[in-house]
């Protein structure tokens, strides 16, 4: 491990930019914290953190000029790993022949700077996905490899994280190339580096401050361990996918049901939901036709609708029984992984503040009362 | 090319009228590599594409070893299907495929045959039967189960007679409520098992059409005898990718494009009962 500063993060991200990556980091832009390019630390939201609780983000000033002092925002990877609208094809017709052009697979590398715990595990969820069963996406997979990671670890837990919980976090255990551990303490600010990788340690080499020492270790090790104790929500996951393989037909889906506005947020939010639809395009000429991929959600009734029965989840709570099944119970099937990551963002960006862990723990609880 | 993603490219080299909605269009790929490495088994679907209009999954009801190849048997129930139908001969289609598990046709070999379908004409269970036909001795005694609303809804009328003419091959057409010329039987499909006798050691069976159909068939030929593993439903689902990525199609763990759309009952069970899934 090396201890840097904040001038030796802003030569690391340079060294970055001139080996041809485009910084991705959280920026301050309409009142939440997002991802957007990035060129130095200036473009961090330095002193600022935010408030999270059920159907609330806010916020706020911190005390001091941490750079990563918050939690996730409404942003998450796959944004840019798995684009929420990307053309697949373009079809040409001339003469009677008919011609598909694929799309050039993109050639842009992205360096992720500070990349959560939560967020590198829904990185891996997605990478089961569309990397590691009988087909690959080629899309994903150039985003994919082209990818660096800087992760941070964070330096305090949101009101709604349960990433402890989830066994994800707030510790990066794997999948970055450099992991920082920002240390703001009186006058001191710096970051503890940890090397994931060959090509994290050769950029790390254009700026390598000085080795950590023993106390060094021991700070990182603390501020994880006090965010660890914080974290907002719990969520009891040992046998999840049997309690919930047990309760397709539990009362509470109707209690839900009657909260949730089907809006599809939790979906949009979910740094694992990897759902598409596609729209078919064409111009005047009636002679080019194109594929547009973009992300859908099983909140919507078209979701799930055949010729004939219609909608076969017409009733919201079939629909969230549906995404929240398939969350923390049927993907464990589907991908050998939890689909929940324990980020949080589901709870916070929900308009009416409907609680996965709650969801949850009612459903538990009712066993366990035998009700 | 990677046909997972873009379509290659087909052309209608015969269209054939069925019903009034329903027509049959034979495709062959331009390309004439493609033709040639073109594998299938009965049971499994393409996407076919229809310029400008949209993709849809199509089951291939065409004989595996015809060289001819890729029949699909289309209803004009919406804009996709529609504008398929309407196309001429000779007019490029796109194709991704073929996807999706089949039927048990070398398991079934020299093993009784039930069929049991349901609804407005099955794509996938005329492959099943074409197949058998095709090599009518290796397959045991035929037993064809069809039921439908009404009398105006059955459709293949030619079809199941033919069936019927077969060697060893029985047909039973049911309707839910009859009119003054219906001369077959009335009642649900499930009411004709207790009248036919089904070998529930020889036989294996084959079931595609409304849920709630085969779902009451499945308990109908369980009650039977019939053993968990001897019984395979084709079920459908929305699908935009085929592949296992749009998530459209899910089924409790399953994905209906890649881990069916053919499944065996006693992997479904778990699942098949619960509404709205």
């Amino acid at each position: 491990m090396r201890v840097i500063d904040r001038s030796a993060l802003d030569r690391l991200l340079e060294a970055l930019r001139r080996q041809g990556y485009q910084l991705i980091g959280p920026t301050l832009r309409d009142g939440a914290i997002l991802f957007d390019e990035i060129r130095t630390t200036a473009d961090l939201p330095e002193g600022w953190t935010e408030e999270q609780e059920g159907g609330t983000y806010r916020l706020k000033r911190r005390p001091d000029r941490a750079l990563f002092g918050y939690a996730v925002g409404p942003h998450s990877w796959k944004k840019y790993l798995h684009p929420p609208v990307r053309r697949l094809w373009q079809a040409q017709r001339r003469d009677g022949a008919l011609e598909f052009i694929p799309e050039p697979e993109s050639a842009v590398r992205y360096a992720f700077i500070a990349a959560r715990a939560c967020d590198l595990q829904a990185i891996a969820v997605q990478d089961r996905v569309f990397l590691e069963g009988r087909v690959v996406d080629p899309s994903y997979q150039a985003r994919r490899e082209g990818a660096f990671v800087i992760a941070v670890n964070c330096g305090q837990a949101g009101g709604t994280c349960f990433c402890v919980s989830m066994g994800t976090g707030p510790k990066a255990a794997r999948g970055f190339d450099l992991a920082l551990t920002e240390v703001v303490d009186g006058g001191r600010h710096e970051f503890i580096v940890e090397v994931g990788s060959e090509r994290g340690e050769r950029l790390l080499r254009e700026s390598p401050g000085r080795a950590a020492a023993e106390e060094d270790r021991a700070a990182a090790a603390r501020i994880v361990e006090e965010t660890a104790r914080h974290m907002g929500r719990t969520m009891e996951a040992a046998g999840i996918k049997e309690l919930l393989y047990r309760n397709y037909d539990h009362p509470r889906w109707d209690n839900v049901a009657a909260r949730c506005l089907t809006c599809g947020n939790c979906t949009m939010v979910c740094p694992t939901c990897f759902c598409t639809t596609v729209d078919e395009v064409t111009d005047l000429t009636g002679e080019h036709a194109e594929r547009w991929q973009k992300w859908d959600s099983c909140f919507t009734m078209d979701f799930s609708y055949i010729h004939g029965p219609g909608s076969v989840r017409s009733s919201t709570k079939a629909r969230y029984r549906q995404w929240m099944t398939h969350k923390l119970a049927t993907w464990w099937d589907q991908f050998s992984y939890s689909g929940c990551v324990g980020c949080g963002r589901c709870i916070t960006w929900c308009p009416v503040a409907i609680d996965i862990t709650e969801e949850v723990r009612a459903i538990r609880d009712s066993e366990k009362s035998g009700g | 090319m990677d046909r997972t993603i873009a379509p290659a490219v087909t052309e209608v080299v015969e269209k054939r009228r069925e019903t009034r909605h329903i027509w049959t269009l034979r495709l062959r790929f331009r390309d004439e590599s493609l033709h040639r490495a073109y594998r299938f088994q009965p049971g499994q679907f393409n996407m076919v594409y229809g310029f400008g209009l949209g993709e849809v999954p199509i089951s291939i009801v065409s004989d595996p070893a015809d060289d001819e190849l890729l029949d699909h048997t289309i209803r004009a129930v919406g804009a996709v299907t529609d504008g398929l139908c309407r196309l001429p001969k000779g007019a490029a289609v796109g194709l991704r495929g073929p996807f999706g598990s089949w039927w048990p046709m070398d398991e079934a070999r020299g093993k009784d045959v039930v069929i049991v379908t349901g609804g407005l004409g099955c794509a996938p269970v005329v492959s099943a039967i074409n197949y058998i036909m095709t090599r009518r001795d290796a397959y045991g005694a035929v037993k064809i189960f069809h039921g439908v609303k009404t009398p105006k809804d059955l459709l293949y009328r030619e079809r199941f007679r033919a069936w019927q003419r077969t060697p060893n091959t029985e047909v039973y057409l049911t309707v839910d409520h009859p009119d003054r010329r219906w001369k077959y039987r009335v009642g649900v499909v499930t009411n004709l098992f207790e009248q036919v006798r089904i070998d529930p050691d020889r036989s294996l069976v084959m079931m595609c059409g409304p849920e709630v159909m085969m779902r009451y068939a499945a308990r109908g030929l369980l009650a039977q005898g019939v053993a968990e593993e001897r019984i395979y439903l084709s079920l459908e689902r929305n699908m935009k990718c085929a592949v296992g990525f749009c998530g459209h199609c899910q089924y409790g763990p399953m994905f209906i494009c890649k881990d069916g759309p053919v499944l065996r009952y006693d992997r479904l069970r778990p699942w098949f009962d619960i509404r709205e899934l």
